[in-house]
This record gives C-alpha cells, sequence and structure tokens, in this order.
C-alpha cells in the first residue's frame, strides 16, 4: 500500500456544512483538512439567502460560530410577506406567523462575505487541531484502497487519506456521484434559483421598506407572472443591497422551455417592486445555482465507508411552500457528523462514526423535517395528474371561487400559508404556485398604479459583469450528444444562454450535411457552474479545477 | 537547513519608469530601483524550499544602502527571516568578480548555508556570472538552468531537473551533495503537491506579513572591514574586466514609405485593395495545394 498524506478528517467544501463540521471536529481536537475549489469559500456560492436557526435544532450556526450575526450576517429579517400576482393586481398576505414558526431568529445572507468570514475561523480551528483550510483545490474524486473508500484524489495535490472524509461539496456533488448514493438524472428533483444583488442607495432600504437599520424582510412572489412555471420569486433586504430571485422546478423550466432570464426580469420589471427598486436600477451581480429538494432527494442513509454526506451535497435542503431551509440544515449536519465522529474516536471506533451520524439526523428530527413521511403518503393523491387537474379547475368555477372567497374574507388562506403542516403536504403542482395565487390575486387584488422604471441589463452585460478565470483549453463540461432531443433543452434552461442570444454556453444550430439536423453547441467560458445542464443535458459534468471559472462576489 | 538567496536591485526598466539623459544614458538617480526581475526565478526556488524543507531563509545583498528597501520587499515574496546588506563606498563599481568574493565572504560569515540561490542573469549587467563565480569561491557544486529541485536533508543532497545547456527540449536530472548553489531557470515550477505544503505556506504568509512591516529590525548590514576585506581585492581595484564601451542601440530607422488613405475614400482604398491582391492570390493559391 503506497504511503500518503494523512488527516484524521478531511472536509471536502467550505460552506455551512463543511465549515461546522470542521469546527465541531476542531473543537474536539481532530485533525481536519479543509479543502475549497474556490479562490476564496464563497466565491462559488449562491443562496437566497435567508439563514434561519430553529429552536428545534440541535446546533445552529452561532452555536458554533458565536459571532456570526454581528460579522457575517446582512440584516435580521422581522417582516415576511407573500404576494399573489395576476397581470397588475396583487393580494399580499402577512407571513410573519409561518416565519416565526419554530425560529429562533433568521438573518439575510450573502455567501461571499458570509463563507470567507467562516474560512477564516475555520482556519484558526482547524490549525490549532494540526490541519487548516486550502482554498483553491478541488477534490475530484474518492480515493479507495482495496475497493473501500479511504480518501480524496484533488486535481491540485497527491491522494490523501483520511479517518473520516466529508463531502460537504455542495449541490452537484461530485464526491457523492463517485461513491454511488446520488445521481443526477431527473429534473423533478430539482430546483433551479437564479438571482441578481441590487444596489441600494444609502439608507433608501430603510426608507422604502419602512423598517430601522435592526430590521429586514422577505417578500415571496407567486402567481401569473411566470406564465405557468412552477415556482415563485423572493425579495430579501441585505444590509445596502437587495437580493431578488426566483426559485422554480427544473422540470417545469424544463417543460415550458422558459427562458430562466426573462423569469427573472419579469419580477424584477412588475410594477410592484417599483416601490422598493426605485427608478435607478443598479445590478450587482447576476448567479444562479441548482437547489436540491429534500422531498424526493434527501439521501436516507448519507454513508458509505469511511465517507459521509451533508448538505446540499446529502440533498438536505428544504423547500417547502414558501420556506427555503439549506443553510440551516447543512449548518446542523455538519455539527452533527462532528460529534458522530468525535464519539466513535473516544470509543476507539472511528468507522462507526457514519452510522453515528445518520442515527443522529434520525433521533435529532433533522430528517423529518427535511423528508417528512407526510408529503411521501399525501403526494400519491396531491400530486395525481387528474387530481391536480380537478382542483385547478374547481378553483375556476362558481363553487371554487366561492369557497376562495370566504376562505379569503375569514383569513382562512393566511392561516393555511402560515401552517407548517399544511406547508408540508404541499404538492409540486401549478395548484399552490400558479392557479391559487392567480384565482385570489383575480378576484381579492389591488391594483398596483406604480409603474416601473426598472430596465434590466441584457444577458450580455451580466456576463460581461462577472469575473472568471477561465481555464483555457480544459473545459469543465463537455457535451457528450450535442443532438436536440439529449441536449437542446440546456439552451432555455442554462442561465447563461438563450434562444435569441448569440454567446452564452448553449446555442441552437443547424446543421445540414445532406438533410438539416438541429444540433446544440458548447462553450463553456460563460458557465457559472449552476449544475443545471448537468441534469438537463448529455454532458460529462464537472467542476473546473481549483481556483478556475466563475468568481461570485457577492454570493 | 540555511538557504540563502542572492539578490540584486536594478534600475526599473519599466516602460514610464526609467530615465535616460539626452545622450542615451541612464539617469540612475531619477530611476527608481527594484529587485532584479530575473532573480524572481530564484526567490521561488528558495520559497520551494523554505516551504517544503523549512529552516531559516535569508536574502542577501550587495550595494548601496537603498537597496535596504529592495530586500524588504523581497522579504515578502520569499517569506525570509532575516536580511544582509552588504554595502560600503570601497565596494563601489565592483565588477562580478569583486563581487563574488564579497558574497562568498559574507555568506561564510552568515555561517556556511546548505543552499545558495542566484539570479539567472541581472537586468543591467546581463553577465550571469555573479551567482556561479561566487559558487566557485567557495568550492561548492554549482546546478544551474533549473527548473525543478527537491531536498533531500538525510542524505543532504539536493536533486535537480535542469536544462542541457539551457535548452528547452532537453532535460537532464542530477544531483548534488549540499552545500550547494542553484541558479534557477526561467522555466522553473515550484511543486507544492502536498496540503501540508500548502498549509505551510499560509502559516508563513501570515507570519512574514507582520515582520516585514518593520524588515529593519531584521537586517544586518556590513561592510568591508566586518567582512575582514583587503581593500585591494574588492570594489574597482579587485576588478579586472574593463568595460571598453557601451553602445547605445541605435533605434531602427523606417525604411518603407507609408501612403495614408482615408476609409471614404473610396479611390484610394481601391488603390489599396488592387495593391493587396497578389498577396492575396498568393496565399489562396497555398491553401489549395
Ligand atoms: C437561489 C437560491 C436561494 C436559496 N435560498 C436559501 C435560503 O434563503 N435559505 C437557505 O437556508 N438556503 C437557501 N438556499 C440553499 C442553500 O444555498 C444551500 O442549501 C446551502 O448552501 C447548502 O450548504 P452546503 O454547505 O451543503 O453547500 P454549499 O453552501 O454549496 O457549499 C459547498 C462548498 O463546497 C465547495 N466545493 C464544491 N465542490 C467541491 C470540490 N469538488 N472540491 C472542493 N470544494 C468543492 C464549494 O465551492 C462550496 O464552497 C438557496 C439556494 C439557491 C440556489
Ligand atoms: S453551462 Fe451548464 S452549469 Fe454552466 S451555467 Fe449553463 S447550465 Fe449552468
Amino acid at each position: 500500500m503506497a504511503e500518503h498524506e494523512h488527516y484524521e478528517a478531511i472536509v471536502v467544501g467550505c460552506g455551512p456544512g463543511g465549515a461546522t463540521a470542521a469546527a465541531t471536529l476542531a473543537r474536539n481536537g481532530v485533525e481536519t483538512l479543509v479543502l475549497e475549489r474556490g479562490v476564496e469559500a464563497g466565491s462559488k456560492n449562491v443562496s437566497g439567502g435567508v439563514i434561519y436557526a430553529e429552536d428545534s435544532a440541535p446546533y445552529t450556526i452561532d452555536d458554533l460560530f458565536p459571532d456570526f450575526r454581528e460579522e457575517a450576517a446582512e440584516r435580521p429579517i422581522t417582516h415576511n410577506y407573500i404576494h399573489n400576482i395576476a397581470g397588475e393586481k396583487v393580494k399580499t398576505f402577512d407571513l410573519t406567523e409561518i416565519h416565526e414558526h419554530d425560529t429562533e431568529w433568521a438573518d439575510a445572507v450573502l455567501r461571499r462575505r458570509m463563507d470567507s468570514w467562516l474560512e477564516t475561523r475555520v482556519h484558526e480551528m482547524t490549525r490549532e487541531a494540526g490541519g487548516g483550510v486550502l482554498t483553491g483545490v478541488r477534490a475530484n474524486g474518492l480515493y479507495r484502497e482495496n475497493g473501500e473508500i479511504v480518501g480524496v484524489t484533488t486535481d491540485e495535490l497527491e491522494p490523501i487519506t483520511g479517518d473520516l472524509i466529508v463531502a460537504a461539496d455542495g449541490v452537484n456533488s461530485e464526491l457523492a456521484r463517485d461513491a454511488g448514493l446520488m445521481d443526477w438524472e431527473s429534473p423533478d428533483e430539482w430546483f433551479q434559483g437564479v438571482k441578481a444583488i441590487v444596489d441600494m442607495p444609502d439608507g433608501a432600504i430603510e426608507e422604502r421598506f419602512d423598517i430601522t437599520e435592526e430590521q429586514g424582510e422577505t417578500h415571496l412572489f407567486s402567481g401569473d407572472l411566470y406564465e405557468g412555471v412552477r415556482g415563485g420569486g423572493f425579495l430579501y433586504t441585505n444590509e445596502d443591497t437587495l437580493s431578488i430571485g426566483n426559485v422554480f422546478h427544473l422540470d417545469s423550466i424544463v417543460e415550458e422551455r422558459a427562458e430562466v432570464v426573462d423569469l427573472l426580469d419579469a419580477l424584477l420589471t412588475h410594477p410592484l417592486l417599483a416601490q422598493w427598486i426605485g427608478d435607478d436600477y443598479e445590478e450587482l451581480e447576476y448567479s444562479a445555482k441548482l437547489v436540491p429538494d429534500s422531498k424526493k432527494v434527501a439521501h436516507p442513509s448519507p454513508t458509505e465507508d469511511r465517507l459521509v454526506l451533508v448538505g446540499d451535497a446529502a440533498g438536505q435542503m428544504q423547500a417547502q411552500g414558501p420556506l427555503i431551509k439549506g443553510m440551516n440544515h447543512a449548518a446542523t449536519a455538519g455539527a452533527l457528523v462532528g460529534e458522530a465522529f468525535a464519539v466513535a474516536r473516544s470509543r476507539g471506533d472511528t468507522a462507526s462514526a457514519g452510522e453515528r451520524y445518520v442515527s443522529r439526523l434520525y433521533d435529532e428530527g433533522v430528517m423529518a423535517k427535511i423528508r417528512p413521511a407526510v408529503y411521501d403518503r399525501s403526494r400519491a393523491v396531491t400530486e395525481h395528474r387528474r387530481v391536480s387537474a380537478l382542483t385547478d379547475g374547481l378553483i375556476d368555477t362558481a363553487i371554487g371561487r366561492a369557497g376562495l372567497d370566504t376562505m379569503i374574507r375569514t383569513g382562512i388562506v393566511e392561516r393555511l400559508y402560515n401552517s407548517p403542516r399544511m406547508m408540508q403536504i404541499l404538492p409540486d403542482t401549478t395548484t399552490p404556485y400558479a392557479t391559487l395565487p392567480t384565482a385570489i390575486a383575480k378576484r381579492h387584488g389591488e391594483r398596483i398604479e406604480e409603474e416601473s422604471a426598472v430596465e434590466p441589463p441584457t444577458l450580455e452585460e451580466r456576463i460581461g459583469e462577472l469575473t472568471y478565470d477561465t481555464d483555457i483549453g480544459n473545459p469543465h463540461i463537455v457535451v457528450e450528444d450535442e443532438s436536440w432531443e439529449a441536449s437542446g433543452a440546456a439552451v432555455t434552461a442554462c442561465p447563461v444562454s438563450a434562444k435569441d442570444f448569440g454567446g452564452g454556453c448553449y446555442r441552437e444550430e443547424v446543421r445540414s450535411n445532406g438533410y438539416e439536423e438541429r444540433v446544440v453547441s458548447f462553450d463553456s467560458q460563460p458557465c457559472v457552474e449552476c449544475g443545471t445542464c448537468a441534469i438537463v443535458a448529455d454532458t460529462r459534468w464537472e467542476h473546473p479545477r481549483g481556483g478556475k471559472g466563475v468568481e461570485f462576489k457577492q454570493g | 537547513m540555511h538557504t540563502v538567496v542572492l539578490t540584486k536591485g536594478v534600475p526599473d526598466f519599466r516602460e514610464g519608469q526609467v530615465s535616460f539623459d539626452e545622450d542615451g544614458h541612464l539617469e540612475r538617480g531619477k530611476t527608481p530601483t527594484v529587485m532584479n526581475p530575473n532573480d524572481k526565478h530564484a526567490l521561488r526556488a528558495a520559497l520551494q524550499t523554505k516551504v517544503r524543507n523549512g529552516g531559516q531563509l535569508s536574502l542577501m545583498s550587495m550595494g548601496p544602502p537603498g537597496y535596504g528597501d529592495v530586500l524588504g520587499e523581497g522579504m515578502e515574496t520569499v517569506y525570509a527571516d532575516d536580511l544582509y546588506l552588504v554595502s560600503d563606498r570601497e565596494l563601489a563599481a565592483s565588477d562580478t568578480w569583486a563581487t563574488a568574493i564579497t558574497l562568498a565572504t559574507a555568506l561564510e560569515k552568515v555561517g556556511e548555508p546548505d543552499l545558495v540561490f542566484a539570479g539567472f542573469k541581472t537586468a543591467d549587467g546581463e553577465t550571469g556570472h555573479t551567482g556561479p563565480q561566487t559558487c566557485w569561491c567557495l568550492d561548492w557544486p554549482i546546478i544551474t538552468h533549473v527548473i525543478a529541485l527537491d531536498v533531500d536533508e538525510d542524505s543532504r543532497t539536493v536533486r535537480a531537473k535542469r536544462l542541457v545547456e539551457g535548452d528547452i527540449e532537453e532535460v537532464e536530472t542530477v544531483e548534488a551533495p549540499m552545500p550547494a548553489c542553484i541558479i534557477a531557470d526561467p522555466e522553473f515550477t515550484p511543486s507544492y503537491r502536498q496540503a501540508s505544503h500548502r498549509l505551510t505556506h499560509k502559516d508563513l504568509r501570515a507570519e512574514t506579513e507582520a515582520r516585514a512591516q518593520d524588515h529593519e529590525a531584521h537586517m544586518t548590514t556590513w561592510d568591508h572591514e566586518d567582512l575582514n576585506l583587503d581593500p585591494d581585492y574588492i570594489g574597482l581595484d579587485g576588478s579586472p574586466t574593463i568595460v571598453s564601451s557601451v553602445d547605445p542601440i541605435p533605434k531602427a530607422p523606417a525604411e518603407r514609405e507609408a501612403t495614408m488613405v482615408e476609409a471614404n475614400d473610396e479611390e484610394g482604398m481601391n488603390e489599396v485593395l488592387d495593391a493587396m491582391t497578389p498577396f492575396a492570390a498568393e496565399t489562396s493559391g497555398a491553401a489549395g495545394d
């Protein structure tokens, strides 16, 4: 057996999952090496994002990083609303109750700032325990000896072995894929998030939202502004910027052949947002990333040999109704892994760490939240095509309308939106995303008088504003089947491509060699590494090697 | 393990920095001094040794007191522990030979280092002699044109990949006992393939940042008396090299005549196209072969 560099624990990824895992390990004196592919932690990451500290969670991020809220977060979230939209009519409900359910605190964050702050703390902690954080290093696979997973291989270093390998490498985890624990096959298991960071003049947030510096808001949007694509929009207040974006079911984007950049612009230019954005629209960053749907893919037993998966890599990303909770679950899972290993090690049985971690996920109620049994049970009925057609149809009948009217008048709709149980069984059909909100807004909404002066940048301008360090001659994505049938969906689904856009990653082409053939051509340069075409096109998909590719400044 | 890098200040020859007088002579006073750009290969190689093998790393230079700042700058690039400046009026106008004697003496005074790295050549003198001559004075093995380096402290040997006669096509691997002198080639690529290397790198960066704030506290300055050098063997008196003359490189005269044509001058443009057609025919003919 070859001699390799060895650390007790190797953590791949320095997002919330990796950071908490490493911090917990280091606190327990475990020699821990953290590998992060970005030039700095956060430079690859995109969230909405509001990070929650749940009352019921065994660990929250500030348990491990006490100064987190003051130093790494933007604003505490104190008010929450959902807006149902039909054309220019809007009906708004207060969501503060569901938001506050099981919530100790919730803060808006920007990932570059948050994760780079975490990185510094984690490096200090792990260095003391004999390891440390290395940026610009990308794990490209698992290292096996006699068929057993014992370490990782990277683009930059010799293979490294560990007694514990934590895959906290986020969505599209190459390590989880290599272990055969996750696949990248079905679009219906994913959401795609696309977002813009909007600059706000000094004091504008306080004035336009009528809040203090210690307050912040979340606004969610659903209804007919997305032309039937299932999903919704969000707006979160940061210190002096706004995060505005959409999260859609990936299968719906594919089915509708929706131009995701147009859907973002539909939200940005909706008159409802004019009161907040104002007349001068200045976009600081355009970004996108996939989001796993924990209801469907949270792995029931995310471990194999010495490998454990945490956070998005394990599919632990909870999107139920208007709630998006991924960062908090990643942080909890990371801490549980760290603890499980520390216990296993103290018993001289490090091999049991994975099993111990999985039991803790169940015992602490994490699995019940991210993969609720009631969803699996009710899904057969609520997502059945005919049931959904029936409810969609019903809402549009006189009876349906009358029922809805009563429900709104008596406050039932607002109560339902604020019911955690209701949110758990919400089906993934158009009913809750579009049909119902549109019907509500049509009959009960108020017309927005204001006009939008927002002129979003073009896709070309957006790409032009991004920072890239392209790995020339070494593309991280290769299209294996360029036929329209296999990979055509990416032309519209890729957030930096569009049918009428000559630049971008994916382009439609008609080739004629005797007969006409519709194909896609591909250029990886403008890629924002969102993961979409790993699922919707026939590609050989990897992340770029350490430090290469896109670099988000906001995230 | 003790490593010393020899470096030198040179006039900053970059556009906008360098000043020449009317006769085309360099105005030293008006041109800022920077580290010899060709020393950066030596620094990269020395840094690799510091990171991978640890120990003490010193930067040494001979020159006017102003070179102290050049050393301070170098401290951060190479994570040096200490700086040595050999500076004395008696040493002014030394040629490479006198410089080598002086530096070799200083190296002995530092205390027999294990490895000495020297630059490829300087940007002002362009001789490339100082490194090898210093090494010769010390009677150490020397490896030149090094592109990759491995130091084995246990067996006290260095193994190097080098370009044979500086030829990029021909690479050989050689070994030498330490102490030895290494001249890094511009092609030198450091290799940090262990996580521990990169972690040390980070530690050193943080440590050096603090130290470099106050680099003078880590600098030792010696004159010829400190080194016990006989003035007859150093400086101008000890320099056998005679520079016969320095010719300014004449500007290439523009021999061809140019005719300017406005883009909207149709007739003129037609003439241009006519003139170009024979060349176009030539190339398309070639492509058709
Ligand atoms: C648009 C959008 C909105 C969202 N909104 C919210 C929200 O409001 N609230 C919320 O809680 N969650 C939200 N999420 C989800 C949330 O971002 C994720 O669930 C969360 O970031 C997961 O954390 P993680 O630590 O598992 O992974 P990540 O945060 O993705 O971290 C993974 C890390 O691993 C690194 N990495 C990846 N591959 C490798 C490799 N091969 N080698 C080395 N390093 C590697 C990455 O660079 C990254 O730093 C949103 C997501 C999106 C896209
Ligand atoms: S090329 Fe693929 S991974 Fe890159 S931005 Fe487009 S869809 Fe996302």
